[in-house]
């Protein structure tokens, strides 16, 4: 590819991402399951398997009303220092945060 | 005739014969496997290595553990959601089971066999109940503080002279419940243990109570066998401040620590299992493994310590070798090993592994897998030989 084309095709990247927040919070299907699997499984081994709660704090809608998708999202990929939340980036990437974030607050586990 | 009449005896009789000899049997070697996600459990047969059968109706059971009445004929199940359940493992029978709470982490057994007692998250604290009704016989709110805020508890266990000892995550404190009286329990609280304690065990001759801090680096320990039992800090900074690897699952102290003369510890936030002598509680040595430890199980003799790890590396288990503290074997069941029990003699032990919906069985000196019995989700293996131990 010519030089000039590939700039400009980066820029007009560069121009569309600028008009969209950082990332996406959408996944394929299949990563969704594994997603919603992971969260019962081993979100669930400190918050429950019904997501009521254990160790850690509910994550059932209700028990999340307070907190934006965003900000709950930063807590998976970074956790909460002081507690035994881990951060989860290098596990899931920011879309995957994001899908469980809102996914937990719609009640969209399965 | 007298041909006859023996002819007809049999046909009457045998039966019977036969149904009598189906009913009786021990229990000394019967088990159960939680199956996690669908609120059941199976009896076990761990000579033959097969399923007896079912219980269903357990209700939620993806954080579930259990004890064995002393007769080893009943099981007492605590799930997540607060059911206390009595199951007959001969019958294979739900006998009764009560909704004691709003969520739980686990129960133990008096010494006498008469109490059972359950630790609870919502609302913090302890309640204990007669094991033959399961009616209740004492509620302990874990309150704590000028506020009165009732703390979650862990680490609950048995001790000898009819006591169970826990302790309270939120408040960091250590309370010891004695019922040696027959009334109500008398308390003695031991405030400030540290930062965050989650889980504890007892040593298998009831002296020594130990909760792992998730807040620092260190261990609280109280001898029980001291005139004036108090809490000593144990292996403090054995971190020694270095930065903490991210723990995705919390490790569980409760289990058979004890390999010979050392305490075996799973680290926190480090891929490393602490070895520790058992009189000094000096640390003797550290083995670095493959992940965060969950599970440190020694064979029951001592010799061996078999370990499990936390999420994403819970697909392996590792077998460390006690007086060279070598890892000698590691093996790759598959994703989420949940939870390892041995025979009571350690010949054999049973692995769950959550995501392929099986129990494996392994020889403990040859390492060959020996047997697969397939379970729904399982989680926690109980073997009835725990009946007989302080502490499990």
């Amino acid at each position: 590819m010519e030089p000039v084309r590939l700039l400009t095709l980066s820029l007009a990247g560069l121009v569309v991402l600028a008009g969209m927040p950082a990332y996406a919070g959408e996944v394929p299907p299949e990563r969704a399951a594994a997603l919603s699997y992971l969260v019962r499984q081993d979100c669930g081994s400190c918050h429950g398997m019904t997501l009521r709660g254990g160790l850690g704090r509910p994550l059932v809608p209700e028990a999340l009303e307070g907190a934006g998708a965003d900000a709950l999202a930063e807590v998976i990929l970074d956790g909460i220092p002081g507690t035994p939340m881990p951060p989860w980036r290098g596990q899931l990437s920011e879309d995957e945060a994001l899908w469980i974030a809102r996914a937990l607050k719609e009640g969209r586990i399965e | 005739m007298r041909l006859f009449l023996a002819a007809l005896a049999i046909l009457v009789f045998a039966p019977c014969v036969e149904l009598q000899a189906a009913e009786l049997r021990g229990t000394g070697d019967l088990g159960i496997v939680i199956e996690r996600a669908s609120g059941s459990l199976q009896v076990i047969d761990v000579t033959a290595r097969r399923a007896l059968g079912r219980v269903e109706g357990l209700g939620d059971l993806s954080h579930a553990s259990a004890v064995f009445s002393p007769d080893q004929r009943y099981a007492f199940v605590f799930g997540r959601d607060g059911g206390l359940s009595k199951v007959d493992l001969l019958s294979r029978k739900l006998v009764k089971r009560v909704m004691q709470a709003g969520n739980s982490i686990g129960g133990a057994i008096s010494d006498d066999g008469r109490l059972i007692a359950v630790s609870n998250y919502k609302p913090g604290g302890v309640r204990v109940f007669d094991s033959e009704t399961l009616a209740p016989v004492a509620d302990i709110p874990a309150r704590y503080g000028d506020s009165g805020a009732r703390s979650k508890t862990v680490g609950l266990v048995d001790a000898p002279g009819r006591r169970f000892i826990f302790t309270l995550y939120d408040a960091g404190e250590i309370w010891v419940a004695d019922f040696s009286n027959g009334g109500g329990p008398a308390i003695t609280k031991f405030a400030g243990i540290g930062d965050l304690p989650y889980d504890a065990l007892i040593t298998g001759d009831g002296r020594h109570y130990i909760a792992g801090l998730f807040g620092e680096d260190g261990l609280a320990h109280i001898d029980l066998w001291a005139a004036e039992p108090r809490v000593e800090r144990i292996l403090d900074g054995y971190g020694r401040g270095e930065e903490k690897l991210p723990v995705y699952k919390m490790p569980h102290l409760e289990g058979w620590a004890r390999a010979g003369d050392r305490l075996m510890l799973p680290a926190v936030g480090r891929h490393e299992v602490l070895a520790v002598d058992a009189d000094s509680f000096q640390e003797v040595g550290r083995i670095a493994v493959h992940g965060q430890p969950i599970f440190a199980v020694a064979r029951p003799d001592g010799r061996q310590v078999w370990v499990n790890f936390a999420h994403p590396l819970n697909d392996t288990v590792q077998v460390i070798d006690v007086p060279s503290q070598e890892v000698v074997h590691s093996f790759k069941p598959g994703p989420a090993v949940l939870h390892l029990e041995f025979t009571p003699r350690g010949h054999e032990v049973w692995i769950s592994v959550r995501d392929s919906d099986k129990v494996e069985v392994y020889d403990t000196r040859s390492f060959e897998k020996i047997a697969e019995l397939p379970m729904a989700k399982p989680s926690g293996i109980f073997f009835t030989a725990r009946a007989h131990r302080i502490g499990l």
